[in-house]
Protein backbone atom coordinates (compact mmCIF):
# COMPACT_ATOMS: atom_id res chain seq x y z
CA UNK A 1 0.00 0.00 0.00
CA UNK A 2 1.33 3.43 -0.89
CA UNK A 3 0.30 6.92 0.24
CA UNK A 4 -2.06 7.49 -2.72
CA UNK A 5 -3.84 4.16 -2.11
CA UNK A 6 -4.32 5.05 1.54
CA UNK A 7 -5.78 8.42 0.49
CA UNK A 8 -8.11 6.66 -1.96
CA UNK A 9 -9.42 4.27 0.71
CA UNK A 10 -10.19 7.13 3.07
CA UNK A 11 -11.82 9.09 0.21
CA UNK A 12 -14.01 6.09 -0.73
CA UNK A 13 -15.23 5.80 2.86
CA UNK A 14 -15.96 9.52 3.12
CA UNK A 15 -17.82 10.54 -0.06
CA UNK A 16 -18.87 13.81 1.62
CA UNK A 17 -15.24 15.02 1.70
CA UNK A 18 -13.35 16.62 -1.19
CA UNK A 19 -10.42 14.56 -2.48
CA UNK A 20 -8.07 17.47 -1.79
CA UNK A 21 -9.25 17.61 1.85
CA UNK A 22 -8.60 13.89 2.26
CA UNK A 23 -5.10 14.43 0.86
CA UNK A 24 -4.60 17.27 3.31
CA UNK A 25 -5.81 15.12 6.23
CA UNK A 26 -3.49 12.22 5.45
CA UNK A 27 -0.53 14.53 4.78
CA UNK A 28 -1.16 16.47 8.00
CA UNK A 29 -1.01 13.28 10.06
CA UNK A 30 2.36 12.20 8.66
CA UNK A 31 3.80 15.75 8.68
CA UNK A 32 2.78 16.18 12.31
CA UNK A 33 4.65 12.99 13.29
CA UNK A 34 7.82 14.13 11.46
CA UNK A 35 7.60 17.63 13.00
CA UNK A 36 7.21 16.16 16.49
CA UNK A 37 10.28 13.97 16.09
CA UNK A 38 12.25 16.89 14.64
CA UNK A 39 11.54 18.68 17.97
CA UNK A 40 12.70 15.59 19.85
CA UNK A 41 9.17 14.63 20.91
CA UNK A 42 7.68 11.15 21.01
CA UNK A 43 4.44 10.15 19.26
CA UNK A 44 2.58 7.34 20.98
CA UNK A 45 -0.28 5.76 19.06
CA UNK A 46 -1.71 3.07 21.36
CA UNK A 47 -2.34 -0.21 19.59
CA UNK A 48 -0.34 0.85 16.53
CA UNK A 49 3.07 1.83 17.83
CA UNK A 50 5.31 4.65 19.05
CA UNK A 51 7.72 6.90 17.16
CA UNK A 52 10.67 8.24 19.12
CA UNK A 53 14.13 9.70 18.62
CA UNK A 54 17.27 7.84 19.66
CA UNK A 55 20.66 9.37 20.19
CA UNK A 56 23.67 7.77 18.53
CA UNK A 57 26.94 8.70 20.24
CA UNK A 58 29.88 10.11 18.34
CA UNK A 59 32.29 7.37 17.30
CA UNK A 60 35.40 6.74 15.28
CA UNK A 61 34.34 5.04 12.12
CA UNK A 62 36.32 3.65 9.27
CA UNK A 63 36.00 4.16 5.56
CA UNK A 64 35.44 0.55 4.48
CA UNK A 65 37.10 1.15 1.13
CA UNK A 66 40.30 2.88 2.22
CA UNK A 67 40.44 1.71 5.86
CA UNK A 68 40.99 5.32 6.87
CA UNK A 69 39.62 6.47 10.31
CA UNK A 70 36.91 9.13 10.31
CA UNK A 71 35.25 10.91 13.21
CA UNK A 72 31.47 10.43 13.10
CA UNK A 73 29.54 13.09 15.05
CA UNK A 74 26.79 12.34 17.53
CA UNK A 75 23.42 12.18 15.78
CA UNK A 76 19.72 11.54 16.36
CA UNK A 77 17.76 8.93 14.45
CA UNK A 78 14.05 8.08 14.17
CA UNK A 79 12.87 4.88 15.86
CA UNK A 80 9.57 2.97 15.74
CA UNK A 81 8.35 0.37 18.21
CA UNK A 82 5.33 -1.73 17.22
CA UNK A 83 2.33 -1.58 19.58
CA UNK A 84 1.16 -4.66 21.43
CA UNK A 85 -2.20 -4.92 19.66
CA UNK A 86 -0.69 -4.70 16.16
CA UNK A 87 2.11 -7.14 17.09
CA UNK A 88 -0.53 -9.62 18.26
CA UNK A 89 -2.69 -9.08 15.18
CA UNK A 90 0.31 -9.78 12.93
CA UNK A 91 0.55 -13.15 14.60
CA UNK A 92 -3.12 -14.03 14.27
CA UNK A 93 -4.07 -13.14 17.83
CA UNK A 94 -6.99 -10.76 17.98
CA UNK A 95 -7.48 -9.03 21.37
CA UNK B 1 15.51 17.92 24.03
CA UNK B 2 11.92 18.79 24.98
CA UNK B 3 10.67 15.17 25.15
CA UNK B 4 6.96 15.72 25.13
CA UNK B 5 4.67 12.86 24.14
CA UNK B 6 2.06 13.38 21.45
CA UNK B 7 -0.97 11.13 21.10
CA UNK B 8 -3.86 10.56 18.71
CA UNK B 9 -5.44 13.64 20.27
CA UNK B 10 -2.64 15.90 19.05
CA UNK B 11 -2.88 14.44 15.54
CA UNK B 12 -6.67 14.99 15.50
CA UNK B 13 -6.12 18.53 16.75
CA UNK B 14 -3.73 19.16 13.81
CA UNK B 15 -6.32 17.79 11.34
CA UNK B 16 -8.99 19.95 12.98
CA UNK B 17 -6.75 23.04 12.64
CA UNK B 18 -5.62 22.36 9.07
CA UNK B 19 -8.81 21.11 7.48
CA UNK B 20 -11.55 22.60 9.61
CA UNK B 21 -13.65 19.46 10.17
CA UNK B 22 -15.25 18.89 13.57
CA UNK B 23 -12.98 17.56 16.35
CA UNK B 24 -15.01 14.38 16.42
CA UNK B 25 -14.67 13.74 12.69
CA UNK B 26 -10.97 14.63 12.77
CA UNK B 27 -10.43 12.00 15.47
CA UNK B 28 -12.32 9.39 13.43
CA UNK B 29 -10.20 10.11 10.37
CA UNK B 30 -6.94 9.70 12.31
CA UNK B 31 -8.30 6.37 13.55
CA UNK B 32 -9.26 5.28 9.99
CA UNK B 33 -5.76 6.03 8.70
CA UNK B 34 -4.14 3.91 11.44
CA UNK B 35 -6.73 1.17 10.92
CA UNK B 36 -6.13 0.95 7.14
CA UNK B 37 -2.38 0.83 7.64
CA UNK B 38 -2.70 -1.90 10.30
CA UNK B 39 -5.10 -3.95 8.16
CA UNK B 40 -2.72 -3.83 5.17
CA UNK B 41 0.20 -4.94 7.36
CA UNK B 42 -1.84 -7.78 8.87
CA UNK B 43 -2.58 -8.93 5.28
CA UNK B 44 1.20 -9.03 4.83
CA UNK B 45 1.42 -5.94 2.63
CA UNK B 46 4.22 -3.40 2.81
CA UNK B 47 3.01 0.13 3.60
CA UNK B 48 5.14 2.70 1.84
CA UNK B 49 4.48 6.34 2.67
CA UNK B 50 6.63 8.58 0.47
CA UNK B 51 8.78 11.09 2.37
CA UNK B 52 7.78 9.39 5.64
CA UNK B 53 8.95 5.79 5.63
CA UNK B 54 8.20 2.14 4.89
CA UNK B 55 6.58 -0.40 7.20
CA UNK B 56 7.21 -3.99 6.26
CA UNK B 57 6.42 -7.36 7.76
CA UNK B 58 9.25 -9.82 8.23
CA UNK B 59 8.92 -13.52 8.90
CA UNK B 60 11.12 -14.82 11.72
CA UNK B 61 11.80 -18.53 11.82
CA UNK B 62 11.70 -20.53 15.02
CA UNK B 63 14.84 -20.71 17.14
CA UNK B 64 16.00 -21.85 20.55
CA UNK B 65 16.07 -19.09 23.13
CA UNK B 66 17.24 -19.11 26.71
CA UNK B 67 15.57 -17.83 29.84
CA UNK B 68 18.27 -15.41 31.01
CA UNK B 69 17.31 -15.91 34.66
CA UNK B 70 17.23 -19.70 34.83
CA UNK B 71 19.44 -20.54 31.85
CA UNK B 72 16.74 -22.92 30.67
CA UNK B 73 16.39 -23.45 26.91
CA UNK B 74 12.99 -22.57 25.48
CA UNK B 75 11.78 -22.86 21.89
CA UNK B 76 10.74 -19.54 20.29
CA UNK B 77 7.99 -20.13 17.74
CA UNK B 78 8.09 -18.62 14.24
CA UNK B 79 6.52 -15.18 14.20
CA UNK B 80 5.92 -12.07 12.10
CA UNK B 81 7.51 -8.81 13.13
CA UNK B 82 7.03 -5.30 11.84
CA UNK B 83 9.98 -3.20 10.79
CA UNK B 84 9.98 0.50 10.00
CA UNK B 85 12.53 2.12 7.71
CA UNK B 86 12.44 5.91 7.92
CA UNK B 87 12.72 7.87 4.65
CA UNK B 88 15.75 10.03 3.95
CA UNK B 89 13.61 13.09 4.50
CA UNK B 90 12.56 11.92 7.97
CA UNK B 91 16.14 11.01 8.90
CA UNK B 92 17.42 14.39 7.74
CA UNK B 93 14.68 16.33 9.54
CA UNK B 94 15.19 14.40 12.78
CA UNK B 95 18.97 14.78 12.63
CA UNK B 96 18.79 18.51 11.83
CA UNK B 97 16.06 19.26 14.38
CA UNK B 98 17.87 17.60 17.27
CA UNK B 99 21.29 19.09 16.67
CA UNK B 100 22.29 21.08 19.77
Amino acid sequence: MIRSELIQKIADENPHLYQRDVEKIVNTIFDEIVEAMARGDRVELRGFGAFSVKKRDARTGRNPRTGESVEVDEKHVPFFKTGKLLRNRLNGMEE
Amino acid sequence: MSSKTLTRMDLSEAVFREVGLSRNESAQLVESVLQHMSDALVRGETVKISSFGTFSVREKSSRMGRNPKTGEEVPISPRRVLSFRPSHLMKDRVAAGNKD
